[in-house]
């Protein structure tokens, strides 16, 4: 075994299995045809088939976006299938109804949806392929007036809500696959929390990619009222497959006068192995707007997983004394690759947005940091600061930094500083002489290094995301 | 060999035959003999470029190092042939010239894990947060240091002189059988070479040994050596006892190039 730092043969995926069950899948392809028929099968009212159609109509005239730092073959989005359901939807009133096969799978993932197995003190939405299957500890939230269910129940059963916020920060026409979702997404979570109320629980949402050939197309709405509070949480897996899967969602935040939405992400897609092959194609678009006077937005985001991952959490700062915050860790190992960053827009005046992003790159990962901070003209005593570390682990993977600051306020205060490390010989053989295995310590140096984004996730998550993070990196050091 | 007395075979520590070694190419060891006993402290001197710092890390099992030729056995087993964490494990410490910095992780959790590691190695089993503090605590107490390391990052934002420091705290709650300081005295003001010295003279036990690489006398006026080595173009070219650091202080090491 060579004694030198690089790449080696990695453990396998762990969430990387097939949940055998029947499922409705509507056959590849898109058309008007296939989101009527989606629109039908969620039981939707009119206005929400039109607007899906506005969308698909302007997405056809829009060409896919090939700016960012990362390279693909092209996506036949004829061939995806854009709906897979298991078959006979259980009622979510009763868990009973859910079939046992689905209940296992989330269980496998660390996901108890049981109630008597239930993770205290973290309300879960498991959504699997296009539809929710179940969301926990409704009751207890809906006593305070939150309501936090699958969208396509949101859509019937709260439609005002739904249309006065659905396509507010990210509109059907914002983006080449922000505009695919809006055409064609299936399910996802809705999140209201009425003024004054801070949610008493956590509420997360497990995303799990079961079907092959499917594409996941989900939407999530968080409408955060004056003065109410929330932090939410999602998690996501899929299996291992030869294909290339795309995911192409789409999360917009709400929050008015002085309330608080903090927004954590755990991103563990299936990345591909260690030729490139397979792996999902992680196309986001997630962005918040700070509406409210002293509203604040806070994005913290582990991305493990994915062969590429295409997004930028941001926040638009409407309101006066607004706060925008982006923490991230984005590891890239084998041959992924991701793009990614935040967009802080500071509109209202004394608003502050705070960016730490952590990239890792070991294997032939391409890691890529991408950040707009724009002040515009009426954001009197703008402040922003920006801290972009990377790590290379090995000699074959690439860490690239893009910060775009566009200033047109000369009260503003911009800091920007970055870095740039590797993990060295020198830093492992010093962990081993004190008595450390090789994976540990590049682990411990890794979790060492985005101490500053784990601290900003909700307790029951950091110790997951640590782990999650000494998995993806296993076998990247010899 | 180390000019010292014939011993019990089973006091034998380290036992180095014939050590040969190379770095780039370059042969830096070429015939390194050297036999520890338990309950000694042997210092190994030399000028620069003598071999002395190459030693230490051969023992400690850097990948930058090859061993070319010679044997090393640690109690009776064949020290080479172990990873450089199996030999940390198995009681082999080296405190480093350079020691290295890790950012985001205290020293507390970099001990406990330190600790931990060579528990589970011996088959004990692994202390809990609570569990370490208070034996770090105690062994805090024993040397007479205070606990303001502990929260910090491991050598991070550290003086030179500090990174030494926190290098012997590593030694005391580690308790090694066999400690190599590298070279420990550089950059140490004469305040705190006394405390690192000190400090070590009070982990001195029967059954653990010392050896200090050092370019200096200094130390070894607070840290007694039984044997004293020098080390020269890659080979230890002459033992003798503290007196024989005494003449080396006054002489410099010219005169021992020649006897060589």
């Amino acid at each position: 075994m060579s004694s030198g730092i690089e790449a080696q043969v990695l453990q396998p995926y762990k969430y990387g299995f097939v949940t055998d069950i029947e499922s409705d899948v509507v056959p590849p392809g898109l058309s008007e045809d296939v989101i009527r028929l989606i629109s039908t099968k969620k039981g939707e009212p009119e206005w929400m088939l039109e607007w899906r159609l506005k969308a698909y109509r302007h997405w056809l005239k829009m060409p896919e976006p090939h700016w960012s730092n990362v390279t693909y073959g092209p996506i036949d989005y004829q061939a995806i299938s854009y709906y897979a359901a298991p078959k006979q939807r259980p009622k979510l009133e009763s868990l009973d109804q859910v079939d046992p096969k689905l209940i296992e799978t989330f269980e496998k993932l660390g996901i108890p949806i049981e109630e008597r197995k239930r993770l205290a003190g973290v309300a879960v939405d498991a959504v699997f392929d296009s539809v929710s299957v179940a969301t926990t500890f409704r009751e207890t939230l809906a006593r305070q007036g939150i309501i936090f269910c699958a969208i396509s129940e949101a859509i019937r059963e709260h439609p005002d809500l739904v249309r006065k916020y659905l396509g507010s920060v990210v509109p059907h026409n914002d983006n080449f696959f922000a505009a695919l979702n809006s055409a064609v997404f299936t399910d996802g979570s809705f999140a209201y929390i009425p003024k004054g109320v801070r949610c008493p629980l956590e509420l997360s949402t497990y995303f799990r990619i079961n079907a092959s050939s499917t594409g996941q197309f989900e939407r999530t709405l968080i409408v955060a009222e004056e003065g109410s509070h929330v932090s939410y949480l999602e998690g996501c897996s899929a299996p291992v497959r030869d294909e290339n899967q795309l995911h192409a969602a789409v999360v917009e935040l709400v929050a008015l006068d002085d309330a608080t939405i903090k927004y954590s992400t755990i991103q563990n897609w299936y990345p591909g192995d260690e030729e490139g092959r397979g792996g999902i194609f992680n196309f986001v678009t997630k962005r918040g707007a700070c509406r409210g006077r002293n509203s604040k937005i806070s994005w913290t985001q582990v991305e493990t997983g994915s062969a590429i991952t295409w997004k930028y959490p941001g926040c638009i700062l409407q309101g006066d004394n607004s706060i925008g915050e982006f923490y991230s860790v984005a590891v890239t190992n084998q041959r992924q690759q991701a793009d990614t960053g935040t967009k802080m827009i500071h509109m209202g005046k004394n608003t502050r947005s705070t960016i730490v992003s952590k990239g890792i790159s070991a294997g032939r990962g391409q890691n890529t940091y991408r950040g707009l901070v724009k002040i515009l003209k009426g954001a009197e005593h703008a402040r922003n600061y920006s801290q972009c570390d990377s790590m290379l682990i090995g000699d074959k993977c690439g860490a690239h930094t893009f910060p775009y600051i566009d200033v047109r306020n000369s009260t503003a205060i911009m800091e920007h500083e970055a870095s740039t490390s590797k993990i060295g010989e020198d830093q492992i053989f010093y962990a081993k002489q004190r008595g450390l295995s090789a994976e540990d310590a590049v682990s411990m140096i890794v979790n060492g290094f985005c101490k500053e984004v784990f601290k900003e996730l909700p307790m029951e998550f950091a110790v997951e995301a640590q782990r999650l993070l000494g998995i993806s990196l296993e076998g990247s050091v010899g | 060999m180390t000019g010292k007395g014939k011993r019990e075979r089973e006091n034998v520590l380290l036992e180095i035959r014939d050590l040969h070694a190379t770095v780039e190419g370059r042969e830096i060891l070429k015939g390194v003999d050297l036999v520890v006993h338990t309950g000694e402290v042997h210092a190994i001197m030399g000028p620069n470029g003598s071999g002395k710092s190459t030693l230490a890390q051969v023992l400690a099992g850097h990948p930058g190092y090859t061993v070319t030729a010679g044997s090393a056995l640690y109690e009776g087993k064949d020290l080479l042939a172990m990873t450089p964490e199996v030999r940390a494990r198995e009681g082999v410490f080296l405190a480093f010239q350079y020691p290295v910095a890790i950012r985001g992780i205290t020293n507390a959790y970099f001990l406990r894990f330190a600790v931990n590691a060579i528990r589970k190695h011996r088959g004990e089993e692994e202390l809990g947060p609570v569990e370490f503090m208070d034996a770090l605590e105690e062994k805090l107490k024993v040397i007479g240091w205070d606990d303001s390391y502990l929260n910090r990052p491991v050598n991070d934002g550290f003086s030179g002189g500090e990174k030494k420091r926190n290098e012997i705290l590593q030694l005391a709650v580690l308790e090694p059988k066999l400690a190599i300081l590298d070279e420990t005295d550089s950059g140490l003001d004469i305040d705190a070479l006394k405390t690192v010295a000190q400090t070590v003279e009070k982990l001195r036990r029967p059954h653990n040994a010392t050896v200090i690489v050092t370019h200096y006398y200094r130390i070894l006026t607070h840290i007694q050596p039984d044997v004293v080595h020098v080390l020269s173009a890659g080979r230890i070219v002459k033992s003798g006892g503290k007196e024989l650091a005494v003449e080396l202080e006054e002489k410099g090491y010219d005169w021992i190039r020649e006897v060589a």
